[in-house]
């Protein structure tokens, strides 16, 4: 497994620096703009990330509620169980149950896990790959049937938990064989 | 849905405060929770910054569209229902590499315009077609090669590497995908 690690730790570290590298000097043989369309895109980063602030507000603040209260410790002593059975952590289980519901309540979620256990815990790295493998289900059925008006939605909710719980159990074995 | 969970950890964290008389670690949970939402925006902005910045200039290069012309092939195996040069099939394509390169904000504009395409292929148009399903499948499973957002906030909450993730995330989200596919195209026999 050593060596499996070392690749994919090898790729991890030179994702980036190279997706980066790649991108612009693609978009500069092709006579793009890169410093002048780089600024551009990232004012819109800008402006999504103040869109995202209030509702990260709002979810910090319920959590913050629900975790000092000692509600989030007697809801993991309920979950322990089961969660248990499909080898999940019940630290990581807040996220589980509100990932297929909102975005930026996960977005709360998982930095209060980050701020909690740490982010290079086991704990705050199987929560950061959850986040980046599963999606909003919820959500995305709604603005997608909503915008053609779809009311029958047939297999699509069955088959899109199929698809988030193997990527909930999937992040945390995958964690577990990389990270140890 | 989201007002419901909401309200729910809201009241019964109070609830709960009340009853074991920890009413005070409460009003500081407040606080902490909404200062650090603060901290948190702070160092989650530059590296959105960073990625929309780098995905500006692969969209206005031709990279996401040449991306594109990369993955129609296979897409073409699990959209059997769409004709070949549809224009559905290019707005499902287009959609798709958005999401890859986790272009969030284009992804949807771009996956509506596929759903109305695909609608205009629907004999029964209250009802939802297998494309649809599959299309919709896609869409909430995940498919980002780059998790930007997590990255950044990993990288705000003080990680050493807060990109070793990507090689987890990708491998976790592919056997998602592939489960919400095996699943979409078992089911739609029973539907």
């Amino acid at each position: 497994m050593t060596a499996m690690r070392v690749l994919i730790e090898t790729l991890s570290a030179f994702a980036v620096p190279l997706l980066i590298a790649l991108v612009l000097i693609h978009g500069y043989k092709k006579g793009v703009k890169v410093y002048e369309v780089f600024v551009e895109g990232a004012a819109e980063g800008i402006k999504t990330s103040v869109r995202i602030l209030p509702y990260l507000t709002a979810i910090l603040m319920a959590i913050g509620i629900f975790r000092s209260s000692g509600a989030m410790d007697i809801l993991m002593i309920i979950l322990k169980t089961p969660a248990g059975l499909l080898g999940i952590p019940a630290e990581i289980m807040p996220l589980v149950l509100i990932r297929p519901l909102s975005g930026s309540g996960a977005l709360g979620v998982v930095s209060e896990i980050f701020a909690t256990y740490g982010p290079d815990s086991f704990v705050g790295r199987a929560a950061g790959t959850m986040m980046g493998s599963t999606e909003t289900i919820f959500y995305t059925i709604a603005v997608y049937f909503g915008a053609v008006g779809i009311r029958d939605t047939r297999h699509v909710l069955p088959s899109a938990f199929v698809a988030d719980l193997a990527g909930v159990v999937a992040s945390v074995v995958v964690c577990r064989l990389i990270f140890g | 849905m989201i007002n419901t969970v909401w309200l729910f950890l809201i009241v019964t964290g109070i609830v709960v405060a009340a009853v074991r008389g920890t009413m005070g670690d409460v009003s500081a949970g407040i606080m902490t929770g909404v200062s650090s939402s603060v901290e948190l925006f702070l160092g989650l902005m530059g590296i959105m910054a960073l990625w929309t910045g780098v995905m500006r200039v692969a969209e206005k290069s031709g990279l996401v569209e040449a991306l594109s012309r990369g993955i129609r092939p296979v897409l073409g195996l699990l959209f059997p229902d769409i004709p070949k040069n549809h224009p559905a099939m290019g707005a499902v394509v287009m959609n798709m590499a958005a999401n890859m390169l986790g272009l969030g904000n284009a992804a949807t504009p771009i996956g509506i315009n596929a759903i109305k395409e695909l609608q205009k292929l629907n004999p029964r148009p209250a009802r939802a077609t297998n494309a649809m399903c599959t299309f919709l499948v896609l869409n909430t499973s995940s498919v980002q090669i780059i998790p930007a957002t997590v990255i950044g906030l990993r990288a705000a909450a003080g990680s050493i590497n807060p990109t070793e993730i990507i090689g987890t995330a990708f491998l976790a989200t592919t056997i998602s995908t592939l489960a919400g596919i095996v699943a979409v195209k078992t089911l739609q026999r029973l539907y």
